[in-house]
């Protein structure tokens, strides 16, 4: 069960952003989102501002640009969506490239592209700066109820062991020669899908009796 | 796929997020009635599976691939309060630690992909079983069925979101039926696997699902007095 600290985006440092309180940052990142979300489109010299106050915490975080730059894909459906706005919103028509695009979808476009990307790029920076067990508490800090905290608090914890079960299964799948290629294939994923969700939920009721066993009452010790 | 920040406007970002909050307290209240004090841990792995059948995906034709949003099938499995719980964090942890979906976007996510699928998922499953005959054999039947409409129902309450505070002017109609025709399609893959899974586990353990207990509750005793194999 080796490997590194952290989570999946998490990226290992001490600087001033790594230092700060997590409920602080979470805040932040709220803050400075909507203010992004409430900028009217067109106003670009702004989107300008809201990008340059991110690379000044992204620099002084000290994790790599290309680190984060490389984890921005999750974005690219967006992109799509994007770039097809100014071919399917109505209102007047515009030259753009060449092309006769809707004036409005054009703009609308653009400021989702810019929102959605300084969106990514914010929550990849709170993730990659905050280790999960900070970003739980800060979360109770910031007065989410106890049993929330405490789902998430083991959703966090098991989210490897389960990913890793259902690893283990496709590689028992693949080490039996299959391989899933069209939906006649689905009945055994399905079953996959099944048996992840009895182990889970019998790993559930262990961890539940363990916690007992060790003088739970429905509070973690701190 | 989750909404982005800036899709929808500040206003309506604010209020589906205090309507999301509101529905999550009051489950938070309810899961503990399915739960007492195992509501923590077993909404917290019932969460980690939904993550990971996310992470699954199943083939369709032409090379592409679909997941399961996990709404329906999370309510069947663990019932509607936890199933929403669940959902819920799952999408909180993939706003904050996998920065999947904006989280001003966050209350949008919960509400479409997380209430409006469990709250759907569930009503039809209910409804559906109130009609067919109440053997464990039918619990899978009516899952399906419920995952199915709850996927277009989740992309007709986007487009009615995208009303309200959408930031371009697409014509709703031309959204309407490219959302709802791309998503019963989705909904097929969604009820078809839905009902496999459902159907995998009342198999082997029917006293895990949530939907098949009043099927186990009503089922009798059954004493069979053929003579045993010699």
């Amino acid at each position: 069960m080796g490997g590194p600290h952290g989570h999946q985006l998490h990226f290992h440092g001490h600087s001033r952003v790594h230092r700060a309180p997590a409920h602080l940052k979470i805040l932040a990142l709220l803050a400075f989102m909507l203010v992004v979300v409430a900028t009217p489109r067109g106003w670009y010299p702004l989107y300008g501002g809201h990008l340059a106050a991110l690379v000044t915490v992204v620099l002084l975080s000290r994790v790599p640009p290309v680190y984060l730059l490389k984890r921005m894909v999750v974005e690219v459906p967006f992109v799509f969506f994007a770039i097809l706005l100014p071919f399917v919103a109505t209102g007047p028509r515009t030259e753009f490239l060449g092309l006769t695009v809707s004036e409005s979808g054009l703009h609308a476009g653009a400021a989702l592209l810019a929102k959605a990307t300084l969106g990514v790029l914010a929550s990849l920076t709170l993730a990659a700066t905050t280790e999960p067990q900070d970003l739980l508490a800060g979360l109770a800090r910031l007065r989410m109820p106890v049993l929330l905290v405490q789902i998430m608090g083991f959703m966090v914890r098991y989210l490897e062991v389960v990913t890793d079960e259902l690893r283990r299964m496709r590689i028992a799948r693949e080490s039996r020669g299959f391989t899933a290629r069209n939906p006649r294939h689905w009945p055994v994923l399905a079953r996959s899908f099944g048996a992840l969700f009895i182990r889970s939920f019998e790993r559930g009721e262990r961890v539940h009796l363990a916690m007992l066993s060790r003088g739970y009452t429905g509070k973690m010790p701190t | 796929m989750h909404v982005p920040d800036g899709f929808l406007d500040a206003p309506t970002s604010v209020a589906t997020g205090v309507v999301a909050a509101g529905v999550v307290a009051v489950s938070l209240r309810k899961a503990r009635a399915e739960l007492d004090d195992r509501t923590a841990p077993l909404a917290g792995l019932v969460a980690a599976f939904i993550f990971a059948t996310q992470m699954l995906n199943f083939p369709v034709a032409g090379g592409t691939s679909g997941h399961l949003m996990g709404g329906a099938i999370a309510a069947v499995l663990v019932g509607p309060w936890t199933g929403l719980l669940a959902t819920a964090v799952v999408f909180l942890v993939q706003c904050l630690l996998f920065a999947d979906g904006g989280i001003t976007a966050l209350g949008t996510n919960v509400l479409l992909m997380g209430v409006v699928t469990v709250a759907v998922g569930w009503g039809v499953f209910r409804a559906v079983q109130t009609v067919l005959p109440k053997t464990t054999a039918m619990v899978p039947i009516a899952a399906g069925i419920g995952a199915f409409v709850s996927v277009p129902v989740a992309s007709v309450a986007f487009v009615g979101l995208y009303a309200v505070g959408g930031t371009a002017d697409i014509p709703l109609d031309n959204l309407t039926t490219a959302m709802v025709g791309v998503h019963l399609l989705i909904g097929v893959g969604e009820g078809i696997i839905t009902f496999l899974a459902v159907g995998s586990v009342i198999a082997v353990r029917p006293d895990l699902v949530h939907g098949a207990r009043r099927v186990l509750a009503a089922r009798e005793l059954e004493v069979r007095t053929t003579r045993a194999a010699a």
